[in-house]
């Protein structure tokens, strides 16, 4: 299955805000660039694991591919399609025919949700939207939908709020497959789970994919939930991709300064664990402020003069491994 | 009252013994901590883990008699520097609360007072206690601003909470915490709320400050990575009751209780494949964690648990010595039951 085309192609993908003498950025007015000049291909059965530290623009990328906001600038293709321009001029049918085959499954199962719907209700919305000329199946569908993630069919006539968030969060999952998609952008969708509920939705994903061919886009915090689902994994910094490679290698063998320090940061459930850590000096810079030349330079352990003054461009080498940097490990 | 062995070398620091917290709800009787025990050595760190609601910030607030309401403390005892906390007055406990035992919080950016400089408001802290005159404080401030690894403190002193950033202020946190020189820090998810390179830092320096003040440590959380890299001993809790407690080592590596070992098992790891020969799935506990309201009768941990037995089903075992300092809460491992 992998040896199929992109399902989706992002090209150099933008997202700048400016950010107005007025509120909260009052001293320091200037330009936001949330997601900057960001590239990435994603295919059939595939799941791109995307990380990176709060405000590093995880979020943007989604929902700029989404089109929940304006790209400042470009394109996503989709099955082949260039989907910007669909969404931007907004016809219904060609907006839905795009959506229906696109979906994203949000963070907090409990916001996504509309409390006074029931979960057969819930369900039913998407297939009103994208098959109302299949009006005889829906039925049928809701029945099947529960059962792939894991739910009774009596359970089509509850309310959210008789749900644990395990459970609401495979409501928020059937209704993003309700109408068969091929790609589902996830937002941290195991984030607000427990500990021992979160296996059983990873779990899930998982099956999910290999019984329908689903590609993912997986964002999250959690480095060790990303190495379990993902295929490929793709390290964001400040607004930039900073590293991409296959799971194993990402993990294995991080390239990336960035990377390198991000993974030894995450503690280890082994008392005796003897991992290497690299300290890092300092915050996050904020993104009105981002260093010039590589944006990780004023943390960098293996910063040089170059580093400073020149960014560096996302290169591949011969195995599909990208990086940008001028001095990897 | 369940046994817990006392180490043969010093009688611990703090030990609670028979904890019960109920919430008196509009629904009914919420038992959110029932009948729980550890205990904390000298210069120790006591990792307390447990999924969301098992009761971990519950029982450390209970040490300090600080539960919300509706919630009240209705039986145990905490055995603190030869004296039960849960019997003394009201203004005994003022002068242990803050002094004697501290806090860190989660969420650094709530628990400062947004109106008070960072200088003001530990100061105030240090004059109340009477550690320090006003004219005193800045300077034993300053030198615990440096100490959390601050630079300037004095510029720090005039700042407020909002002009810092998260990690920087879980640093004027942790400062307020060791203000007084307590004997023992309660940190609760400290580290929670920050991004993991910020998080490395302070787990990094409440390690090195643990070293060089001597002091002990609760620290609650529900990361089992966070909790093998900081603590000697650990307790596990599930649905208000502890399963499982003994040396981390013991906890990582040979754990007996099936909820402990289940858990562990169900962690994705950052360091293992799961493509190399065939995509792996992990082995998931089935179900959740059951309600409190009307928690079901004999152990919490039945309807999940692989070797349930129908006795398990009706009598709630306590926790039984299985070697040393490891106690395990299981029918199955020679626990003792109590008839529900
Ligand atoms: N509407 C907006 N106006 C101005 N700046 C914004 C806006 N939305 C996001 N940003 C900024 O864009 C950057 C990226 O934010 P984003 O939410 O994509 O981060 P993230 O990687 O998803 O973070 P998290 O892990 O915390 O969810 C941040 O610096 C954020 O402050
Ligand atoms: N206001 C309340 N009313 C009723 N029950 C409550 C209330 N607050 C807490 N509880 C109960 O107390 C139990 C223990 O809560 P506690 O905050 O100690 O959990 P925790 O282990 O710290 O969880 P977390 O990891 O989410 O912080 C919860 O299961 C909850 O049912
Ligand atoms: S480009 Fe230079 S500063 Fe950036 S990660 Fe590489 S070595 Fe470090
Ligand atoms: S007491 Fe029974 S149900 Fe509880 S953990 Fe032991 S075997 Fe399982
Ligand atoms: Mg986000
Ligand atoms: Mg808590």
């Amino acid at each position: 299955m992998s040896t199929a085309g992109p399902l989706l192609q992002v090209e150099k993908l933008s997202k700048h805000y400016s950010v107005g003498s007025r509120g909260l950025f009052r001293r320091s007015g200037g330009t936001i660039r949330a997601v900057d000049d960001v590239s990435f291909h994603l295919r059939v059965g595939e799941t791109l694991g995307l990380v990176g530290e709060s405000g590093c623009g995880k979020t943007t990328t989604a929902r700029s591919i989404l089109h929940l906001v304006q790209p400042t600038g470009g394109t996503v293709r989709f099955e082949g399609e260039d989907i910007l321009p669909v969404f931007a001029a907004g016809a219904r049918p060609d907006v839905l025919r795009i959506r229906s085959r696109l979906q994203y499954v949000f963070q907090d199962p409990t916001l996504a949700l509309n409390p006074r719907w029931t979960i057969g209700e819930t369900l039913r919305e998407p297939l009103r939207i994208h098959w109302p000329g299949r009006r005889d199946q829906w039925e049928a569908r809701i029945a099947e939908l529960l059962g792939l993630v894991g739910l009774e069919p009596q359970h089509a006539w509850r309310y959210p709020h008789e749900f644990s968030g395990g459970q609401r969060q495979r409501v928020g999952i059937a209704r993003a497959l309700a109408v068969e998609p091929r790609l589902l952008i996830l937002d941290e969708p195991v984030s607000s789970l427990d500990i021992s509920v979160r296996a059983q939705i990873l779990n899930l994903l998982v099956s999910l994919q290999q019984r329908l061919g689903l590609g993912y886009l997986y964002i999250s915090h959690d480095l060790a939930s990303v190495r379990f689902v993902s295929s490929h994994v793709a390290v964001m910094y400040l607004g930039k991709l900073v590293e991409m490679a296959e799971v194993d290698a990402i993990f294995a063998r991080p390239r990336h300064h960035y990377t390198r320090a991000l993974l030894s940061a995450i503690p280890v459930p082994d008392p005796d664990s003897t991992q290497p850590r690299i300290a890092l000096q300092g915050e996050v810079p904020s993104a009105l402020r981002r260093p010039a030349g590589c944006p990780f330079h004023p943390r960098c352990p293996a910063a040089r003069t170059v580093c400073r003054e020149v960014e560096p461009r996302l290169e591949e080498d011969e195995f599909g491994h990208r990086l940008a940097c001028h001095n990897p490990a | 009252m369940p046994s817990i062995p006392v180490s043969a070398s010093s009688p611990p620091l703090l030990r609670a013994e028979g904890l019960v917290v109920h919430f008196h709800t509009r629904d009914g009787v919420v038992r959110a901590v029932d009948g729980v025990d550890f205990e904390v050595g000298r210069g120790e760190t006591l990792g307390i883990v447990g999924e969301s609601g098992s009761g971990k910030t519950i029982s450390s607030l209970a040490l300090l008699r600080l539960v919300p309401p509706p919630a009240r403390i209705e039986a145990g005892r905490v055995l603190f520097e030869g004296e039960d906390l849960l019997a003394l007055p009201e203004t005994a406990m003022t002068r242990v609360r803050g002094r004697r035992i501290s806090m860190i919080f989660q969420n650094p950016a709530t628990s400062l007072n947004p109106i008070l400089s960072v200088g003001a408001q530990l100061s105030e802290i240090l004059v109340w206690h009477g550690m320090a005159t006003k004219r005193e404080a800045p300077e034993r401030i300053a030198e615990l601003l440096r100490l959390v690894g601050l630079t300037d403190p004095a510029a720090r002193l005039r700042q407020y909470p909002h002009e810092l950033s998260g990690g920087m202020r879980q640093r004027v946190g942790i400062a307020r915490a060791l203000l007084c020189d307590p004997s023992l820090v309660l940190a609760d998810e400290p580290t929670t709320a920050l991004d993991v390179t910020i998080q490395a830092q302070i787990l990094d320096l409440l390690a090195e400050l643990r070293a060089r003040l001597g002091m002990s440590m609760v620290l609650v959380t529900h990361d089992m990575g966070v909790v093998a890299r900081m603590a000697d001993r650990i307790t596990v809790m599930y649905a208000g009751r502890v399963c499982e407690s003994g040396s981390a080592r013991t906890i990582f590596h040979s754990p007996q209780h099936p909820y402990t070992r289940a858990l562990l098992d169900s962690m994705p790891r950052l360091d293992r494949s799961y493509r190399s020969g065939g995509r792996q799935l992990l082995p998931a506990i089935a179900g959740r964690p059951p309600g409190l309201l009307n928690p079901p009768a004999g152990c919490r941990f039945a309807a999940r648990c692989p070797e349930a037995t129908a006795e398990c089903r009706r009598v709630l075992p306590v926790q039984v010595a299985v070697g040393p300092d490891h106690m395990v809460a299981c029918l199955r491992r020679g626990s003792q039951g109590m008839a529900a």
